[in-house]
């Protein structure tokens, strides 16, 4: 078990240095929900409940969306890339642990997440009125939000990797199912202003959960009654995350493929 | 021969649906000798050298690899624990193209308990010169020499190559070559596949002939395909003519041609058949 974890941790790192010297990467996944922050922010200016902007929604919003960026996203396309380069089955003819595979990319992605997070609340503050939590309980939810996302994002992108044919169509297959999910959980619409359906549908997803409480921790309280259910639904938020992540850790376990021969 | 068997393989089979790939393989490779699987495209090289690693499942046959039957369920510790003793070559891979050699080296040597040295091994695969550089600037010969090193940083008692040398340039093949020759010579047994018929006769103890998913002949470079026994080529010219005389007694044969041109006989060649050549042999006659 510290074995497993101590090269999970060297993988972790390694990955975090290669994640670092792919330019576009770090672009495309740090930067791109900033720029969208400042597309959005700066289309729509109007306040959608008294002393609550767009824009405060829609940073909670992306924030929220950051996490299956860097994790879904990004894992679902790296690893069917990483299987035609050989990397995977190279790994599996080791004696390393599968498990410190799967610990180095959550590592990987919970960097990314937090120089993400770091530049969508900086930026959110300073040019979009975002207000941070004072309470310590905010803060608390916060972080078993990121914790908790990142873990059930990362370990969804990983059963999902199955699922491209080859790491050139991967981007084509991941990134349609993440825009729609976006769409569809109130990323970049008021959540209750969308159709019935629409919200029926995402309330099955986690990005809807992940989205409703990061506005608990960045909208006033009162914002609340403003909810489709009338209330933040914590418990809700908890319970759809953990049922994810068994869901994931199951078929990222029964489907993961080595390498991409047959 | 009682001598200790790395891999001994019975009637191994693999079918992939209606199609059989591997249709009976029987082999051995003793400890310490460097043995080569030879065969044409589609044979079931690769099928076989995949089964022995562990990357695919065989259908029927018994199987030991250093007494473990990697298609069997084994436990993680004891997989874990026969991954140690075993090295890896794979015919092709572009990974990790942001990091250096001496952090790819460094990095998995941390998965093995036995590793050898990062430093040590980098200067042994020639690549002492290229430790900062980026693997992506490295040259195709360079590469493949980066994979050994990663194939033999955990100091493995079982080495699989799939065609080492391909892309190289005819002096990294050499020193390659020396390369794996000491490899042996500190005791580790080494199981090669190429295309490289000059490659098999300077390395291979013994090679084997795979056809259709089975073993044709299993022999030294030198008795493979009855190659001691083969009749010798010696061919000259007569009138501006070439001649060719296929004969088991050459040094006579050049005797009585001296004394029938009274001296020097024009172009004269004496050829024994290559390994390449008895090799395209066996193979013909199967297809």
């Amino acid at each position: 078990m510290k074995r497993v974890l101590a090269l999970g941790i060297a993988r972790g790192l390694l990955e975090i240095k290669q994640f670092n010297r792919q330019r576009e990467s770090v672009v495309f996944t740090v930067a791109f929900p900033v720029i969208l922050l400042f597309i959005f922010g700066s289309v729509f200016k109007d306040e959608i409940a008294p002393g609550v902007s767009f824009s405060q929604y829609f940073v909670a919003g992306m924030i929220a969306s950051g996490l299956v960026n860097s994790g879904f996203q990004q894992i679902a396309i790296m690893i069917p890339v990483e299987r035609d380069l050989g990397t995977i089955k190279r790994l599996r003819g080791t004696p390393m642990p599968a498990a410190s595979y799967f610990i180095g990319k959550g590592i990987q992605v919970l960097y990314s997440m937090l120089l993400q997070l770091i530049l969508l609340m900086t930026c959110g503050k300073l040019f979009f009125k975002l207000e941070l939590p004072t309470q310590s309980d905010r803060w608390l939810t916060f972080l078993w939000l990121v914790v908790l996302g990142t873990a059930t994002a990362t370990i969804l992108g990983i059963a999902f990797s199955a699922i491209p044919k080859s790491g050139r169509g991967a981007s084509a297959v991941v990134s349609p199912v993440v825009i729609i999910l976006q769409f569809f959980s109130g990323v970049f619409f008021v959540f209750t202003q969308l159709p019935q359906w629409m919200q029926h549908f995402a309330a099955i997803f986690p990005l809807k959960w992940l989205t409703q409480g990061m506005r608990y921790v960045f909208l006033p309280d009162s914002f609340a009654s403003q909810e489709a259910a009338k209330s933040w639904e914590l418990n809700k938020i908890l319970l759809n995350l953990v049922i994810w992540l068994v869901v994931g850790t199951f078929f990222a376990a029964k489907t993961f493929k080595w390498s991409s021969d047959k | 021969m009682s001598a200790e068997l790395v891999i001994d393989i019975r009637d191994l089979k693999k079918n992939y649906g209606e199609k059989s790939a591997v249709a009976g393989v029987n082999l051995s490779v003793r400890k310490g000798e460097i043995f080569a699987l030879l065969g044409p495209n589609g044979a079931g090289k690769t099928t076989t050298i995949e089964i022995l690693e562990g990357y695919r499942k065989k259908t029927s046959g018994e199987i030991s690899v250093l007494g473990i039957d990697p298609s069997a369920h084994i436990s993680k510790e004891s997989e874990r624990k026969w991954r140690e003793k075993i090295g890896i070559v794979l015919q092709t891979a572009g990974d990790a193209a942001d990091l250096s050699v001496e952090e790819t080296v460094n990095h998995y040597a941390k998965y093995y308990s036995r590793a050898r040295s990062p430093e040590q091994t980098i200067d042994e695969v020639g690549l002492s010169d290229k430790r900062q550089a980026k693997i992506r600037t490295l040259s195709g010969g360079q590469r493949r020499r980066l994979d050994v090193a990663l194939g033999i940083i955990g100091n493995p008692e079982l080495l699989f190559l799939d065609e080492p040398t391909t892309g190289f340039d005819p002096e990294a093949r050499r020193a390659f070559w020396e390369l794996i020759r000491k490899l042996r010579d500190e005791g580790t047994t080494i199981l090669l596949t190429t295309h490289y018929l000059d490659e098999a006769e300077e390395l291979a103890d013994r090679v084997a002939v795979i056809t259709q998913g089975r073993i044709m002949e299993v022999a030294s470079p030198k008795t493979l395909g009855g190659r001691d026994h083969a009749m010798t080529e010696v061919s000259f010219l007569r009138h501006g003519v070439r001649e060719v005389i296929a004969t088991a007694t050459p040094t006579s044969e050049v005797a009585r041609l001296e004394r029938e041109f009274g001296g020097e006989i024009p172009e004269l060649s004496v050829k024994r058949p290559t390994l390449e050549e008895i090799y395209l042999r066996m193979i013909g006659s199967v297809q």
